[in-house]
């Protein structure tokens, strides 16, 4: 080589890979910055399938892309929304294979009290949107819970606190949950153990409380954070024992406090609101039961006193008998007296009664009638005999008298009697057919010797003019039509007229007519 | 009236029970047979809160936890 050679621009530079460079550039990039705070605003986020995170930060000229791996995403104290303003903790590196550089971020924080308050008050709007806030929500507290469960740190004021006015106020049976109040580790901590607690069974080997509290003494709005988070809040919502929030100091509000069923301000009020005051309720407990005693035994007083005052108003038992007992005394003295006259009577009466009373008569009676009783019936069986053959005297003369020639008799003469009848219709009827047809004869010989037609045949002839008969000359010479001529044997019209043969006049004249 | 056996109520049953039972004998208008009955039932009811008041136990407990947060038992907690 010509070392005295215009030299080439650049030649003398060392010659890289891609990949050679890229991975120069990425030491470079992760030796130079190594760890860093990044504050901005969060443009797009993306959650990828395989549980990565990727996302934006931006401010108003530049971006940087930041990737949270699947097992950091947990360790973020917030998940970054669009539009969140936060500040990122992580490594700065390179993806050698898009010519990238990028921020691998495993801390995401809320920027400032601003920002997060925003944050907050856009989360407390979205909740109470669903309701979970709502007033109907809200259960009423026991009045002496058997069992309290409190969701707390184990150590500290805040579980002392409680437990001391607890003592002073009803000493009860306490159920500790240890959990962390800040950090990462409270909010799910919180949500399990009001879902642990909801869980058991009332009377099971870990016995159900039936009130919750939720505790925890005052800090910053980040140390107080976890009681803001959705699952915590979503916890207590859905708690189906009564909860009572105290988390921070009273003037600390976070959404615990708004799904809870009571919000107290401080931990000791939590415990003033979880169980009454012993004495008190001993004293009232007392005070009943003295005027439970006083209201039986004034009650049975009362009625005493009644009772006294309407004894005196009974008037005495003797003013009430004296009457009535005179009156005893009076018929008493007289009832022997008495019973010895209606003896002495009723004696007197039974003598006279049995004096015609003697048993000679009545066997007299008894003879008498029985002699009686003899007579007839000596008479009863003749007398019966005698009727019987009365009546069969009787019987066997009617029976001579009814013999079968009576009825044959009579049966005969009827039979004579319907067949003379009967030959006497026949002559009746034959009779009065012979007289009509000899009537009829000469009715007919009587109207043949009438009719003109007879009259014919003794040379006499009848003239017509069509059904007219002509009797004069002058009606003949007056005549329109042919004159017809009727002789014994035929009709004729004169002068060479056709005979025209007549069966039978169709009306016979009327003169003749009369004659009938 | 309340038909559960006293020996079940709770005590603000119990208490607000025997209220409406001293009531009602303050009043007056029971009638004696009832109202013996009556102050029976009070004087088992003021039992009943009694026997409740007097359960005044204290025993404070903290839930032990396996690793993954499900309540495993109970131990004593002293707190002082």
């Amino acid at each position: 080589m010509d070392l005295i050679d215009d030299p080439t621009p650049g030649g003398n530079a060392p010659e890289f890979t891609v990949s050679e460079l890229s991975g120069a550039v990425k030491r470079v990039v992760e030796g130079e910055f190594g760890y860093v705070r990044v504050k901005g605003e969060v443009g797009r986020v993306v959650r990828a399938r395989s549980g990565h995170l990727y996302f934006d930060l931006k401010d108003d000229r530049s971006v940087l892309a930041c990737t949270t791996w699947k097992g950091q995403v947990a360790g973020l104290s917030v998940i970054p929304e669009e539009g969140m303003e936060v500040v990122a903790y992580g490594k700065l590196t390179t993806f050698a294979s898009q010519s990238k550089y990028q921020m691998n971020a495993t801390e995401v924080a809320v920027a400032g009290v601003g920002a997060l308050m925003a944050m907050l008050e856009k989360r407390r709007t979205a909740l109470a949107a669903e309701g979970l806030f709502a007033p109907e929500r809200k259960r009423a507290l026991p009045f002496l819970p058997e069992i309290i469960g409190v969701v707390t740190s184990p150590q500290g004021a805040v579980i002392r606190d409680i437990l001391h006015r607890l003592r002073d106020r009803f000493p009860r049976k306490v159920l500790v949950w240890p959990v962390a109040v800040q950090g990462k580790a409270c909010a799910p901590d919180v949500a399990r153990a009001i879902a642990g607690f909801n869980a058991m069974t009332p009377g099971g080997a870990l016995p159900r409380p039936d009130l919750i509290i939720v505790a925890r003494g005052g800090g910053s709005i980040e140390d107080l954070w976890g009681f803001n988070e959705e699952e915590v809040v979503r916890a207590a919502a859905a708690s189906e024992i009564p909860l009572i929030s105290a988390v921070g100091h009273e003037t600390d509000t976070t959404l615990i406090d708004h799904a809870a069923d009571r919000r107290a301000p401080t931990p000791t009020a939590a415990a003033e609101m979880a169980v009454p005051v012993r004495l008190e309720l001993m004293a009232a407990v007392d005070g009943l039961g003295g005027r439970l005693r006083r209201a039986v035994s004034e009650s049975v007083r009362g009625r005493r006193q009644r009772l006294t005052d309407l004894g005196r108003a009974l008037p005495r038992p003797e003013v009430v008998l004296g009457g009535a007992q005179q009156r005893l005394d009076q018929w008493a003295e007289r009832l022997p007296a008495a019973l010895r006259t209606a003896v002495l009577k009723k004696r007197g009466a039974l003598g006279e009664a049995s004096a015609g009373l003697r048993p000679g008569a009545v066997r007299a009676g008894i003879a008498q009638r029985r002699e009686r009783a003899e007579r007839l019936g000596a008479r009863l069986g003749p007398e019966l005999a005698r009727g019987a053959a009365r009546a069969r005297e009787r019987l066997a003369a009617r029976a001579e008298r009814l013999r079968p020639a009576l009825v044959t008799e009579r049966t005969a003469r009827a039979g004579e009697r319907v067949a003379s009848l009967a030959a006497r219709l026949e002559a009746a009827q034959s009779g009065q057919g012979e007289a009509r047809a000899r009537k009829l004869e000469s009715l007919s010989r009587l109207l043949g010797s009438l009719g003109y037609e007879e009259t014919l045949k003794r040379g006499f002839a009848v003239v017509r003019e069509g059904d007219e008969v002509v009797t004069s000359a002058a009606r003949a010479k007056a005549a329109v039509g042919p004159l017809e001529i009727q002789f014994a044997d035929g009709r004729m019209v004169p002068g060479g007229g056709a005979v025209k043969k007549k069966a039978s006049p169709k009306a016979p004249p009327p003169e003749q007519g009369d004659l009938f | 009236m309340n038909d559960k056996p006293v020996a079940e109520m709770s005590f603000e049953e119990a208490i607000r029970e025997l209220e409406n039972v001293v009531g009602r004998l303050e009043g007056g208008d029971v009638p004696l047979e009832d109202s013996i009955a009556l102050y029976q039932r009070g004087s088992e009811l003021r039992t009943r809160c009694d026997t409740l008041l007097k359960q005044a136990e204290e025993k404070v407990a903290k839930i032990t936890t396996d690793g993954e947060g499900t309540p495993t038992g109970t131990q004593q907690l002293d707190v002082d």
